[in-house]
């Protein structure tokens, strides 16, 4: 049994595996399967400062070797999920990062000063939500905005900072870099990747929304590049997430320089997938003779 | 296949396979655990075996408690149905079920007008078993190519009214005369349908005017199939009259026909 913990802003997450923000709900539809406690965390689903209903569907298309989606931040706003949820959610003996997003900078400062009074472990800031027009991506695909947003945010709280990235943007590395110079403590990437499919039949696209993200295996090799030029280019740990369906994936975007590791759309299709990458990776270290995940943080030998 | 722990949790025999039609399957599973538990209107949850990323949602046709088998009936309409549509005897399956909120059954003395539309007929069968010869089934097909399961309805007591769009075989037409006509010689305790969006509105609209309670099972592009990840929404009223989103997979797929923003 190889040690599995993992340490990230000074946060102890027993393994690195965290079911990803958005496929996870507030967990209570997985209790049904297993004990939260077995994961190493949960990003929560992202959180508005009012109610959100979302986007008209279908919200949903499948891809070859993956899926878009255009849900647009359904979510009960702030006030519910820290009433109803996040007692419960804090209960569960696990890292709670409770993501969070907003249409301007001042939204999600509010946001973050109220979940900043609770006992939440820390707050992962969506600046790369594809799906809604005002905030979500418009704040990560412009140095600018994202550290306006950020440094907003970074005022109103001192949990850690998490701020999650939009692979949607020429230079990765220069938003990873402008987010850490306003205070970000840690950056995960990447959110889904802009798609669209069209039914030839309707000539309609399949989303109501026309385009959605785009997410699943097909993305993971975009994952992996982009977590490594981000781990090379900050000093803040990075938490991947891309398109991890099994413990080798998980492995592998640790080396490229991942500290933890999200999985969404491997829940999607079974709600055990967090629990068999955990076992799996597990199983990996072990028969490769490793002591500990947290080793394989940034080991890959470039050329 | 994987073969893991967690895998095998999900991982169920199937007894039989039908072809009912040139697009229609029938698939028997052998599932005690989710037969034990299963409701009439509940689906279940499919991982077709190949490259496929999510599962399709298939309602339950028949739920046998005694043999500990699930019957589900789909048609094919893209790669991942055509890949379900392969599994034979004996191979086996990857399923999440039983899932949702199924109807919510009166009485079995109770009148009931069962409405199905296409692959729509399916999870009325359930019903008509439950009514018996209180039920009338009234059931919509484009052509006398794509009916199926009258002869199970005629097994399970019901009256049988069959209707094509073309007329090559019952009645010409839509669901909704024939539905109108049994309201009008007898006023049923409940409607209950599944089918087309337009034939499911015409049947809610019919009942709202007669006051007679309406339950629809109703369809949506799916995720998790669980209620966590927000996909397939659903336009919903409150009875004060606020709009909002509610989920085929967990709050549906049977909704009240009155909750339903048509």
């Amino acid at each position: 049994m190889a040690d599995l913990s993992v340490n990230i802003c000074g946060i102890p997450f027993k393994n690195p595996i965290i079911p990803a923000s958005g496929v996870f709900g507030y967990g209570r539809e997985y209790e049904q399967y297993y004990e939260l406690s077995r994961l190493g965390g949960i990003a929560t689903k992202g959180t508005t400062g009012t109610k959100r209903t979302g986007n008209l569907p279908p919200r949903v298309a499948e891809t070859p070797m993956g899926m878009l989606n255009s849900v647009g931040l359904q979510n009960p706003g702030i006030d519910a999920f820290i009433a109803n949820e996040l007692p419960h959610l804090l209960a569960c003996d696990t890292v709670i990062l409770a993501n969070i997003a907003g249409s301007t900078a001042e939204e999600c400062a509010e946001v973050a000063a109220k979940l900043d009074k609770t006992d939440v472990h820390m707050i992962e800031l969506n600046i790369s939500c594809p799906n809604v027009r005002q905030g979500g991506a418009a704040f990560g695909t412009s140095c600018t905005a994202a550290s306006q947003v950020v440094a907003a945010v970074r005022k109103a709280t001192s949990k850690p900072l998490v701020v999650k990235l939009s692979p949607n943007v020429t230079s990765i590395t220069e938003i990873a870099k402008a987010v850490a110079a306003e205070g970000a403590d840690a950056v995960s990437l990447i959110n889904t990747l802009l798609g669209m499919r069209i039914d030839l039949r309707t000539r309609r696209p399949i989303l109501h929304n026309n385009m959605g993200g785009f997410s699943g295996p097909a993305i993971f090799p975009v994952a992996v590049r982009m977590v490594w030029q981000v781990a090379n280019a900050v000093d803040v740990p990075v938490i991947g997430m891309g398109g991890v369906m099994s413990g080798e994936d998980a492995a592998e975007l640790m080396m490229a320089g991942a500290s933890a590791v999200q999985v969404g759309t491997a829940i999607v299709q079974d709600p055990y997938a967090p629990l068999r990458i955990i076992d799996e990776l597990n199983d990996w270290l072990d028969s490769n003779h490793i002591a500990s995940a947290a080793e394989l943080t940034g080991s890959v030998k470039p050329w | 296949m994987k073969q893991d722990k967690y895998t095998e949790k999900l991982t169920y025999s199937v007894r039989s396979m039908e072809q009912l039609t040139a697009a229609a399957w029938s698939m028997v599973i052998e599932c005690p655990d989710v037969a034990a538990k299963a409701q009439p209107g509940q689906f279940v949850n499919l991982l077709p075996d190949g490259n496929f990323t999510l599962r399709r949602p298939i309602s339950i046709c028949g739920i046998d408690r005694e043999q500990g088998t699930l019957r589900i009936v789909f048609e094919v309409r893209g790669k991942g149905t055509a890949a379900l549509s392969q599994l034979r005897a004996g191979d086996t399956v990857n399923m999440l079920a039983p899932l949702g909120h199924g109807f919510t059954l009166p009485a079995k003395e109770t009148r009931a007008i069962l409405i199905g539309g296409g692959i729509g007929t399916p999870p009325m069968l359930p019903l008509a078993q439950y009514f018996g010869a209180n039920a009338v089934v009234i059931s919509g097909f484009r052509n006398q190519d794509a009916v199926i399961l009258q002869a199970d309805f005629a097994a399970a007591g019901a009256k049988t009214i069959l209707c094509t769009d073309d007329g090559s075989a019952g009645r010409f037409g839509l669901v909704t005369l024939p539905l109108e006509e049994e309201i009008a010689a007898q006023k049923p305790g409940l409607i209950c349908a599944c089918g087309p969006l337009p034939m499911l509105r015409a049947t809610a609209a019919i009942a709202k005017a007669e006051e007679i309670p309406c339950q629809v099972s109703l369809e949506e592009r799916m995720g998790c199939g669980i209620g966590a990840c927000l996909v397939c929404a659903c336009r919903t009223v409150d009875p004060d009259g606020t709009e909002q989103y509610r989920h085929v997979c967990k709050n549906g797929p049977v909704f009240n026909a009155e909750e339903v923003q048509w």
